[in-house]
């Protein structure tokens, strides 16, 4: 190969060949950027203006902040109550989700035992089963129990809907630890149990991490379920409760703005504290699932 | 330790899905203790009833919107963020915004950009001397599923683009470097490199796509129940209202059944045509 083509090849990368395109490209990636958070944005802008300024145009520099709607999305009795059980549901699920899902995931890992891997392909497969297709079953389930309308009710099936896709993130990383510590400790006597919880728990924690996080934002924005689950107001969670909100207070969009903003608010917080593991949790799933 | 993993497996998930099969050939109302066996009536009806065959028509149209213009989207900005760009971490995290937000919340914000009065979007138009643009785009019969379906591409975006920016940069550059050397310009660079090498990536997130679309259910709900008349109306929908509203349990499984089937196939079908093949 003669020195010149070797120069061509080599000017290719060059910033001056490239510029161009990367204006267009940023220009390109900052349009969509904005058309992402700008429903976001004026949801915002306009929970802090009035009902009858909203009808006049949102403002897209506020006047002034309104607070208002929020002291009274905040004061009616039933929103308080919404978040208050989403709260509730969210965190009790993910706690529960997180030691069941660990405990699982562990022995899938590390323990032999017989049907172990149909077993596994069988929890895998609830990935596929998508909610809206058992509902009717489930719900013969919990009237059979004597579970509907109840906290429990709704729990329960959360854990069993949210358990999958955790044991499935927390078994790889169970698979990629190295053995040889773990057996070490064995060597020296320590249960099972021990190990699990001394050694390869601590270790696990970037996708503990990842696993809380999904699950604490695919419980706090679960809709179907609960809307089966429940008819009872009180023990409404508040993607339901928007739901019914939304049919008496829609045209008050000032009011209604802020009850979403409240309920957007904690996800946007924790997607933006945690965005890392998230968006590595699921580029990371996507090329081995 | 996988014993309580087990049970509500066992409890919550395969016991439903057996006495799904066992009531789809019932007549049971969802309320008394006995039921009847109806043998394939329920299917026969299915066949019959109009509006299933609608929504599962809607369904498909939200699946083909999706398909096509949101995993097109996705694709091209997760070339645009392959590159070796300032800034691709913040546009990661922006273009993933909407998807952790709940369904029922970009229902609502979108209804109201709706709005025929006092809606940001007609305002806009009228502001732009383009009032006679404007309509209920909710209410309107031939703009609703398209007005649903923007709604619903706004916030799916996200998803392909994230699962295709992670096959591109699985790509191995020695490939693509070689192909360079050869003389490949950009175009053939894509369709001979880097589109063989994500094909089975595209076909993955195309079967999460589609199954995504055809059961769309939250925003359907939130924005329009299903309506203006049925314009709206999808799958899902179709057999909560079967079971929950009609009372109709039997039924209503047996629709569940038919459109599990369905899913089923179509996504073996797409997951056959694109497996990596050399």
């Amino acid at each position: 190969m003669s020195d010149t083509t070797i120069t061509t090849t080599r000017r290719l990368p060059s910033s001056r060949r490239r510029s161009r395109p990367r204006v267009l490209l940023h220009v390109g990636l900052s349009i969509w950027a904005i058309v992402s958070i700008f429903p976001v944005v004026y949801m915002l802008l306009a929970s802090v203006q009035s009902t009858q300024q909203i009808y006049a145009g949102v403002q897209l520099i506020p006047d002034g902040i309104n607070w208002s709607n929020y002291t009274r999305a905040w004061g009616e009795a039933t929103f308080g109550r919404y978040l208050a059980n989403s709260v509730l549901y969210t965190t009790t699920v993910t706690a529960m989700v997180l030691l069941l899902g660990t405990a699982g995931a562990y022995a899938f890992a590390r323990l032999r035992f017989p049907g172990k891997n149909v077993l596994y392909y069988l929890i895998l497969v609830f990935l596929f089963v998508p909610i809206p297709g058992q509902f009717i079953p489930l719900y013969v389930v919990l009237v059979r129990l004597g579970l509907a309308d109840t906290r429990i009710g709704y729990i329960l099936p959360m854990i069993n809907a949210s358990l999958p896709p955790a044991i499935f993130i927390l078994r790889r990383f169970f698979d990629g630890l190295p053995r040889e510590i773990e057996e070490a400790a064995m060597v020296d006597g320590a249960s099972r149990f021990r190990i699990y919880r001394s050694i390869a728990l601590p270790m696990a924690k970037p996708a503990i991490a990842v696993v809380s996080v999904l699950t604490v934002l695919s419980v706090w924005n679960e809709f179907v379920l609960a809307l089966i689950v429940f008819s009872d107001q009180s023990l409404m969670p508040l993607q339901v409760g928007l739901q019914t909100f939304q049919g008496t207070y829609f045209s008050e969009y000032g009011l209604m703005m802020a009850a979403l903003s409240i309920s957007t608010l904690p996800v946007v917080a924790v997607y933006i504290a945690f965005q890392k593991f998230i968006i590595k949790g699921i580029m990371a799933g996507a090329l081995k699932g | 330790m996988v014993a309580p993993v087990i049970a509500l497996l066992a409890v919550f998930g395969l016991y439903p899905f057996a006495r799904t099969i066992q009531l789809s050939v019932t007549n049971w109302d969802g309320l008394s203790s006995t039921f009847g066996y109806v043998g394939a009536h329920n299917y026969v009806q299915a066949f019959h009833d109009e509006v299933w065959w609608k929504s599962i028509q809607n369904g498909l149209l939200f699946a083909v919107i999706a398909l096509t213009v949101m995993q097109g989207i996705g694709l091209l900005l997760a070339l645009g963020a392959d590159q070796k760009i300032r800034g691709q971490s913040v546009y990661r995290v922006l273009f993933y915004l909407p998807p952790v937000l709940s369904a029922i919340v970009v229902a609502i914000v979108w209804k109201w950009l709706y709005q025929p009065y006092g809606g940001p979007i007609n305002e806009l138009l009228g502001a732009l001397g383009l009032s006679h643009l404007e309509r209920p785009w909710l209410g309107d019969g031939s703009t609703a599923l398209l007005a649903v379906s923007v709604a619903s591409v706004w916030q799916g975006v996200g998803t392909p683009f994230l699962l295709f920016l992670a096959a591109l940069q699985n790509v191995p550059d020695e490939l693509c470097d070689a192909a360079r050397v050869d003389g490949a310009n950009r175009w053939q660079l894509f369709r001979n490199v880097t589109f063989p090498s994500i094909l089975p990536t595209i076909g993955l997130v195309s079967v999460l796509t589609f199954l995504g679309a055809m059961q769309i259910f939250n925003m359907v709900l939130a924005m329009t129940n299903g309506g203006p008349g049925y314009a709206t109306e999808v799958p899902v929908l179709h057999i909560f209202r079967a079971a929950f509203e009609l009372n109709q349990f039997g039924y209503a499984t047996a629709l569940a059944v038919l459109f599990g089937f369905m899913l089923f196939m179509v996504s073996l079908l797409t997951l056959r045509l694109t497996k990596r093949e050399y």
